[in-house]
């Protein structure tokens, strides 16, 4: 049933994340919303669906945990107080219980991997079979997964609290990041993660609204996800940026994106990642202010990657020669695990004139790719040099 | 802090624990293993003291106990096995890094072992692995 699919995407997380205040219990808080969805399921079809579906669950859901704690003959006086703890006018002193569970689920001391399988699973509501499909193990394999993670909360007393002062400075970008990591995996060729990513990334902005890097977030996505019905041609073949049918971009989530980023500061690295992406979201790639843009990101973050699009935006905004000045200034060890960046050295190569020399890098680059689109690709565009 | 469940472990709780906060005013104890590290911290200017560390973290009565360990030359590692006692001279791993102290920390949650963890000289100089006390 469409509603209940619908009340199950906007409700879960914060009937999970309430029931954890309330419980202190994950496993228990996820069995309650999953019970409450069934009922739902049930009752919907027949008695017609509530004005308020939310509201509706989650009463559903705290009954099931007051009735669980019954069974398991907690005292009178607790029963009580979880009684007493229905929404009430003070919940906005107790504050969002999913902001909680954002920054409990992306705690640094959990593995990364752990981090991103729970804020799916506990966060996002997404089934353990789904994530396992999605990070290509099995399903029991991520059930493990994810029940480790919640064990280790519990038996290390990780805090079901927000940071605050300094120390939200410092776990936020840990929660941007496994955002961001989604979205990547997401990207690559699982359209389930790059949707959870953006979703995510939207309650984030609404409940972190003054947190300028997490609507900067936001509209990165929104950009990158506008090209994905451009991205593939009808043989699932990888289609570069200056060959798609620009008719084929999202020009809905583009407008949003631009009109984010209007109003949000230049305050950290996704705020310049998100207008590059505008950039080459322009009818015309204005190739000049993508450099200018990549030397900002290269100040406050050098890694290799970033070096390496450096290389290549001002290859496309002052000639390949530049492009490739700038790749022989980066340390050769680091680029040594980027197959891309012999691609980048192909093409910026083959752009100045020297088509012989190119076609080898392709090839090479090709060699370095696992089977797939890219790869294909690469030695595409070494054939017809 | 919580008894075993016998189905899953929901909901069944010491009476001291509040359920709203669960965690709130009780203390949770973790066992710090200070290690020794193939990789230190080269800046030494930045590394705190260690008697500030224990003067702070007695005084605010996070540390209940700790102490330094002789060298692992010192260590006889024992097994009973058939009824008889087998010794060993020296630890029951050979490894590089090895325990050189712990402590005993009593604080409200892992972030706040982990501040703490975090100003000891050995987490630089070093590397700390923080234990929780097994939830019995």
């Amino acid at each position: 049933m469409e509603a209940v699919a619908r009340a199950h995407r906007e409700s879960w997380s914060r009937i999970v994340a309430t029931l954890i205040r309330v419980t202190g219990d994950w496993t228990l808080a996820e069995d309650c919303a999953q019970d409450a969805l069934a009922v739902a399921l049930e009752r919907w079809p027949r008695d017609g669906v509530p004005d308020n579906p939310g509201a509706w669950l989650m009463t559903v859901a705290r009954n099931r945990a007051i009735d669980h704690l019954r069974r398991a003959a907690v005292e009178g006086r607790k029963l009580r107080e979880v009684a007493m703890t229905e929404p009430g006018p003070d919940d906005n002193e107790i504050g969002d219980d999913r902001l909680r569970l954002i920054f409990t689920c992306c705690h640094p001391a959990l593995a990364l991997e752990a981090r991103v399988a729970l804020t799916l699973r506990t966060v996002a509501g997404v089934s353990t079979a789904d994530i396992a499909r999605a990070f290509l193990v099995t399903e029991s394999a991520m059930t493990r997964r994810i029940t480790r993670a919640k064990s280790k909360i519990s038996a290390a007393r990780i805090p079901y609290r927000v940071p605050e002062g300094d120390a939200l400075g410092e776990r936020l970008p840990g929660v941007l990041a496994v955002l961001y990591l989604l979205f990547n995996r997401g990207y690559d060729g699982e359209p389930l993660l790059a949707g959870e990513a953006i979703r995510l990334a939207r309650l984030l902005t609404e409940l972190m609204p003054g947190e300028s890097e997490v609507s900067s977030l936001l509209a990165l996505f929104l950009l990158q996800h506008s090209r994905r019905h451009a991205r593939r041609d009808e043989a699932g073949e990888l289609v570069t940026l200056d060959r798609q049918d620009r008719a084929k971009w999202d020009r809905a989530a583009i407008a949003e994106a631009l009109e984010i980023l209007l109003r949000t500061p230049i305050e950290g690295p996704y705020a310049l990642q998100a207008r590059i992406a505008a950039c080459h979201a322009a009818d015309d790639t204005d190739w000049r202010s993508i450099a200018l843009w990549y030397d900002e990101l290269a100040r406050v973050q050098p890694t290799a990657v970033v070096e390496l699009n450096r290389a290549v935006a001002h290859g496309y905004a002052y000639g390949p020669r530049e492009g490739l000045d700038l790749l022989r200034a980066i340390s050769k060890s680091v680029l040594e695990n980027y197959p891309m960046a012999k691609a980048v050295e192909a093409d910026l190569t083959a752009r100045a004139g020297d088509s012989e020399r190119a076609a080898a890098l392709f090839r090479e680059a090709a060699a370095a790719t696992p089977d797939g689109p890219e790869r294909r690709a690469l030695l595409s565009r070494a054939d017809k040099l | 802090m919580r008894q075993r469940c016998p189905d899953r472990g929901a909901g069944v709780r010491h009476p001291g624990d509040k359920l709203i906060e669960p965690m709130k005013g009780t203390a949770m104890k973790y066992m710090m293993f200070v290690c020794s590290d193939a990789e230190p911290e080269t800046d030494e200017s930045r590394v705190p003291d260690i008697e500030v560390w224990v003067a702070e973290n007695d005084a605010a009565g996070r540390r209940v106990t700790g102490n330094v360990l002789a060298p692992p030359s010192a260590a006889t590692t024992v097994r009973v096995r058939g009824g008889e006692t087998m010794l060993t001279d020296g630890p029951f791993t050979e490894t590089k890094e090895v325990i050189v102290g712990f402590d005993i920390l009593e604080c409200a949650d892992l972030d706040e072992a982990i501040a703490v963890a975090a100003a000891h000289p050995m987490a630089y100089a070093g590397r700390i692995e923080l234990r929780p006390y097994a939830d019995i």
